[in-house]
């Protein structure tokens, strides 16, 4: 319900050319007010405290969407956060990132490293211990990577910034669920990378017929096709609770799979377009520069793998089937 | 045109299916036969008709087959928690996994009712076994071009001809097989048929196959003129093809195609905990966690439209096709793993399970459908062809 509402401001609010043009620096006030206006801040919020209530199994398709459409803004993000503090209403009514990390000494500065959308937000939340803290955008001094294209930033802030804000998700836990959600819009962005490539496959011709008749292109779209699906699958599960927030070994399980998918998928998507695959002009770019990047955010698979293993080391389960099969609630 | 990532829909097992897990571990602490690993490691490959008889005494062989004939009226789901049990240690299913995956669900689907009574009794008391007869020396994955040939007589066919690849076929009473009854090659998916052959008939031998790792589970057949009533046509004559590709689908949609190597990491697991060595693996042992946990995500999803009397023929494979990729590279990462300390290797047990598992990983691809093949099928079930 939400997801449809929400696909419908997308598709007539950031076509691939809006997202080109806030990459390149024009405002992203007009496309963040179509998705403020629209109310959907409490999407989250439970129905008691005057929310949406929608559950995260819900939310899985609201952040593929965001995901498929490369949408350039913290969409994901900006909802979540609202599940994170105890009260939505100690929320600013703008923007919201989450901050993968947050370092500085108390009465020191604070710095957080290659945050996701910072060139898009008005406030970043990061967890410090078991709490939260909101900090403004506008009072940080903002490092882009220089990865051309990337919305992302390091961000630093004098001492004293930012206000500690009550929350219900902190820690460990809010690095989990931030990673989630970019399992959430990795597996949109490689369905998308996946369709513009079965789309090519089937138009571009040689020798006298579709790329896509020639059995190694078969193939790599078979490969391609497994890997979607089980990307999609991993972040889905992870997202299926019907009540409350999905648990830290789905989100570890989900982030690690679709970061490792993504991989592949951008892989197999440029080896059948071609070289105009790579051009700025042609939309595959907006989708796999997203799934290196996404990757990397809130810890590729190299991290949570090492998390999950921990896990399962730890785990007194017999067998591994028995650890594997408690890892989703579905 | 990306229907089929569509169809591969996010499903959950129902809490029945979890209650039913517990008897099956409890029967399972009772009555598996203790063997090492490396025994176990043979997974649903092994043997045992003592252990498939008590398993049929409990009602679980044939589980989905209705209970006129013997079987236990089970859902896919249940079946599913059922065979992952069975996988997860190693169970000696071997002698009755055809009958209970296929050749059972074949009769119920294509058989007369005369067949139903006949077969599906006996094969739900895990007493009789059945091999599946399909491949022939020049006939593995252009399966529709078969050799082997059945002419009518007066008092039903005679069947001429050789298969081969059969698992445990020198131990099994029938084998279905897929045979020309009119036609030729060139008619290619015209003219086939299966037929019920009882391996005790005159004119049949069989001969087991002995492999790399010194076992004898494959065989080969070959039928010299075998007298066979009218009763062993399986079906309508003309349909084989249609029947053996509802056989396939039977074949490929099981958790067997995610579980092959998990004897082998609960193996090498172990040894890592008794010696100290856990840590040191911790990523990889994490990689194995996260793809096995969601490929059996992937799995559930094929096992609910089972359950929905669906054939998901192109999602079966394409499961099967990353599943199998899987059991593969987990014994390719433990025999490196195995050698990282040449002043330490691990026990012998362990390396004749690696051992094992490493010389038989190349078949997890070729059995039911190559990889090449699978990639086909997923290929057109995408529309490119």
């Amino acid at each position: 319900m939400f997801a449809e509402a929400i696909e419908a401001i997308i598709t007539e609010q950031c076509p691939p050319a809006t997202v080109r043009a806030i990459e390149s620096g024009a405002s992203a006030q007009p496309l963040a007010a179509a998705f403020l206006d629209a109310g959907f801040h409490e999407l989250l919020v439970p129905e008691a405290q005057g929310g949406g209530g929608a559950s995260w199994r819900e939310f899985f398709d609201v952040v593929a969407l965001c995901g498929a459409h490369a949408v350039p803004l913290p969409i994901a993000q900006t909802f979540a956060a609202r599940a994170f503090v105890r009260d939505s209403r100690t929320l600013p009514a703008g923007l919201i990132t989450l901050a993968p990390s947050l370092r500085g000494e108390a009465e020191g500065p604070l710095e957080a490293s290659h945050v996701p959308f910072a060139r898009v937000s008005s406030h970043v939340l990061a967890t410090r211990g078991d709490a939260l803290l909101l900090l403004a955008v506008a009072d940080a001094h903002q490092t882009p990577s220089g990865i051309h294209g990337s919305l992302a930033a390091s961000l630093r802030w004098e001492a004293g910034a930012g206000q500690e804000v009550p929350g219900s998700v902190t820690g460990d836990r809010f690095h989990a669920l931030a990673a989630l959600l970019h399992a959430g819009l990795l597996a949109g962005a490689m369905k998308r990378a996946f369709d513009l490539t079965m789309a090519y496959a089937n138009e571009r011709s040689q020798f006298g017929r579709t790329i896509g008749k020639f059995q190694a292109i078969q193939h790599q779209l078979a490969v391609m096709a497994e890997q979607v699906a089980v990307g999609r699958m991993a972040a889905q599960a992870a997202f299926a609770v019907d009540q409350g927030l999905p648990g830290t070994a789905a989100c570890a399980v989900a982030k690690a799979r679709t970061s490792e998918a993504a991989q592949g998928v951008a892989s197999i998507a440029h080896a059948v377009h071609g070289a105009i695959g790579i051009t700025e002009e042609y939309d595959l770019q907006l989708s796999t520069r997203r799934l290196h990047e996404w990757r990397l955010a809130h810890g590729s698979e190299a991290y949570w793998h090492r998390r999950v293993g921990q896990m399962f080391i730890d785990s007194d389960a017999a067998l591994a089937a028995d650890f594997g099969r408690s890892i989703f609630q579905t | 045109m990306a229907d089929l990532l569509d169809h591969l829909r996010l499903a959950a097992l129902p809490p029945e299916a979890e209650a039913f897990r517990t008897e099956v571990k409890d029967f399972l602490a009772r009555e598996m036969p203790p063997a090492g690993a490396d025994i176990r490691a043979r997974s649903w490959l092994a043997f045992d008709g003592e252990f498939s008889r008590k398993l049929g005494a409990r009602g679980w062989v044939g589980v989905t087959l209705p209970k006129r004939y013997g079987g236990a009226e089970l859902d896919a789901y249940r079946r599913f928690v059922l065979m992952e049990e069975l996988l997860a240690v190693g169970a000696p299913v071997g002698a009755h996994w055809i009958a209970d995956r296929q050749s059972g669900p074949l009769i119920l689907k294509f058989g007369s009712e005369r067949q139903k009574e006949k077969y599906l009794g006996g094969i739900c008391r895990g007493e009789i076994f059945f091999g599946i007869g399909m491949s022939e020396p020049n006939s593995g994955s252009d399966l529709a071009s078969v050799g082997t040939r059945a002419v009518r007589t007066d008092q039903g066919w005679r069947l001429t001809g050789r298969k081969i690849w059969t698992t445990n076929g020198h131990k099994c009473n029938y084998v279905i097989a897929l045979v020309r009854t009119s036609g030729s090659a060139a008619d290619r998916h015209a003219g086939l048929s299966q037929f019920i052959v009882d391996l005790n008939l005159p004119g049949v031998t069989v001969r087991p196959i002995v492999d790399m790792t010194g076992d004898a589970h494959f065989s080969e057949m070959f039928f010299d003129d075998v007298e066979l009533d009218d009763d062993a046509l399986i079906g309508n004559e003309g349909d084989g093809w249609k029947q053996v590709n509802a056989e396939l689908a039977f074949e490929r949609s099981g958790p067997e195609r995610i579980y092959s190597s998990i004897v082998l990491l609960d193996a090498w697991l172990n040894w890592l905990r008794r010696t100290g060595r856990a840590q040191q693996h911790v990523e990889a042992l994490g990689r194995f966690a996260t793809h096995l946990a969601t490929l059996r995500q992937l799995s559930i999803a094929v096992t609910a439209k089972l359950a929905a009397g669906e054939s998901p023929v192109v999602e079966a494979a394409l499961v099967k096709d990353i599943g199998t990729e899987f059991e593969q590279a987990t014994p390719a990462f433990i025999e490196a793993a195995a050698g990282a300390d040449p002043s330490a290797p691990p026990d012998d047990e362990l390396l004749r399970t690696l051992a094992y598992v490493s010389h038989m990983a190349p078949t997890f691809s070729l059995r039911g459908g190559t990889r090449e093949i699978l990639r086909g099928m997923i290929a057109r079930g995408l529309g490119l062809r």
